[in-house]
């Protein structure tokens, strides 16, 4: 039977970040190379994924990019708000993942 | 075997450190000790305002062991966006601090002070000639925007700190700079290869944060060479993991691999990441290539308004039930009562701690905790204006009747007495922007002062 993970539990680091006061960049980092494979080959993390979860359009996710060296998947999209502008909540953008937490990952036995 | 050794003593100038790390590092006796100072990262005020991040005392603090230290050894000291935002103003307290410092301990230096102020008549030039575009999601620069600017500053890359290396200074205070070029104008300077420079100066502008446990108040040492770098923790109490380093290479930038900076794109798709004794990391492999056009990042901050707020907690459970129609109550009543203003002329925001204040409507769970935090912000075009609406939304929450209600004597736990608090202006960059250079160190001016 099929399981399935919370992409919390298996990922060492789960971050949000300005990348500059226009982007906010969110950083998912494995310790282990099989947790990491097992997120990457699931093709869960993707700009559907995203769209859907950060209420934002196709044209406005600038990135969601693997990088093996570092076992990290980066996504990268427009702020909602820029940092410390009228009607901007977290001017550093240090607490936007929470809706990652919850992504579910399918293992494979 | 070539090497040079970099001492990055903490991640943000004023952040402070622990002595020990810092004299082992100087042990070590490093080429030079960078630091930088900067940050866009708490918004646009400190650019806007002239304001710093960090105290005059922390700053102090952390300046002296590295001035004295930097002297005593004869090591050059490279501090990079000095006074937080760069500007004029953010580099002259910084120096003010310097001076307090070196005529204490009786020092003398030979300093370069580099401004990063960008003429207005030369960004309405440059924009007449179509050689300035936005930097990511902004508009295109406009006449009106670029006066409307407080003040504008251009990031600086490594050439107008070598510039001021090579005419022999052994303090350079930078204002706005790209965060590693204090860290690798010394190497590229000396001939080592820019792209493992800027790439080692990308981890330590942060100190300690590459290493486990992760902080910006320690110190960290670089050693670079032909074809690699190390990087290596000081304090005992942490390592640096090939994990470590590498996460930390794709730390606030939007791509992890490309990484562009004023005329050049880094790429560190083939880098490799090892352990190297017993808490340091080699790195290998990090690649750079010139741009076609050299170009100069633009940060300018305009004031939009100005804000009151009110903190308060609400404890009652039907309350917490109602929160939505009360605000939502709250707000047209507002309306109402200041029907002769346009409603362009003040924003109400409502921001409910324990509900969605962090996530707003990407909130994934609906349902609110025992308490909210209210913090009410009412931003106007005058700070009179701000305080009179945010004090009638006040007076209005706070009796306000929904159903069901028992606790009928107020609605709110106020903090403080007085309850509302005037915050002065809000700012807003408003150049974001590459301004195309024919030389890089153009924008910049270098003044060489004798300190002592």
């Amino acid at each position: 039977m099929a399981r399935a993970a919370r992409l919390y539990d298996l990922a060492t680091v789960l971050r949000s970040k300005n990348a500059g006061p226009f982007e906010l960049t969110l950083d998912v980092i494995f310790d282990d190379e099989e947790s990491y494979q097992i997120v990457k080959r699931s093709g869960v993390i993707n700009r559907e994924l995203v769209c859907r979860l950060y209420r934002v359009r196709p044209e406005e996710v600038y990135h969601v990019v693997c990088f093996d060296a570092a076992r990290a998947i980066k996504i990268t999209i427009k702020r909602p708000v820029d940092s410390g502008g009228i009607g901007d909540t977290d001017v550093y953008g240090a607490q936007q993942h929470a809706p990652l937490i919850d992504v579910m990952i399918p293992i494979e036995d | 075997m070539k090497e040079i050794k970099i001492l990055s003593p903490c991640g943000l100038l004023g952040y402070g450190y622990p002595e020990t790390s810092f004299r082992r590092g100087l042990e070590q006796c490093p080429d030079v000790i960078a630091v930088d100072a900067g940050s866009t990262d708490s918004g646009p005020y400190k650019l806007g305002a002239g304001m710093a991040i960090v105290s005059r005392q922390a700053t102090r603090k952390d300046l002296l062991p590295i001035l004295a230290g930097g002297h005593q050894r004869n090591i050059p000291v490279i501090i990079g966006s000095a006074g937080g935002a760069g500007a004029r103003t953010h580099v002259d307290w910084s120096m003010e601090v310097i001076e307090e410092i070196v005529r204490e301990e009786r020092l003398s230096l030979e300093a370069a002070v580099i401004y990063a102020d960008v003429d207005r008549g030369y960004l309405h030039q440059k924009l007449d000639e179509n050689r300035i575009e936005p930097l990511g999601p902004v508009p295109e620069l406009t006449h009106a925007a670029i006066d409307a600017a407080l003040r504008i500053v251009g990031q600086m890359g490594c050439e107008p700190i070598i510039g001021a290396l090579d005419q022999g200074a052994q303090l350079v205070v930078a204002g706005r700079a790209y965060d590693p070029a204090p860290f690798a104008a010394l190497p590229i300077h000396r001939g080592f290869d820019p792209a493992l420079a800027l790439h080692l100066g990308k981890i330590l502008e942060c100190g300690a944060l590459c290493a486990t446990p992760g902080t910006t108040k320690d110190a960290i040492l670089g050693y670079l060479r032909d074809d690699h770098f190390i990087v290596e923790a000081l304090d005992d109490g942490r390592k640096c993991h090939p994990t470590s380093v590498a996460a930390h290479t794709l730390y606030e930038k939007d791509h992890p691999y490309l990484l562009q900076g004023p005329g050049f794109e880094l790429d560190l798709s083939e880098c490799a990441f090892e352990a190297h004794g017993e808490n340091g990391v080699r790195v290998s492999g990090s690649r750079a290539s010139a741009t076609e056009r050299y170009a100069v990042k633009l940060e300018g901050a305009s004031q939009v308004a100005f804000r009151t707020i009110f903190i308060a907690g609400v404890r009652d459970p039907i309350l917490i039930e109602n929160i939505d129609e009360i605000t939502r109550g709250v707000t047209d009543q507002i309306r109402e009562d200041y029907r002769e203003l346009p409603d362009s002329g003040y924003q109400i925001l409502f921001h409910l701690y324990g509900k969605n204040a962090v996530m707003g409507r990407l909130e994934p769970l609906g349902e609110p905790g025992h308490e909210i935090g209210v913090v009410l912000e009412v931003v106007a075009s005058t700070q009179e204006l701000a305080s009179a609406i945010c004090a009638r939304a006040r007076s209005t929450m706070l009796h306000y009747p929904y159903p069901g209600r028992k606790s009928t004597a107020g609605n709110l736990a106020f903090l403080y007495s007085p309850s509302d608090i005037p915050c002065g202006p809000v700012y807003k960059f408003n150049v974001y922007h590459l301004v195309e250079v024919g030389d890089p160190c153009e924008l910049f001016r270098t003044e060489y002062r004798k300190v002592r």
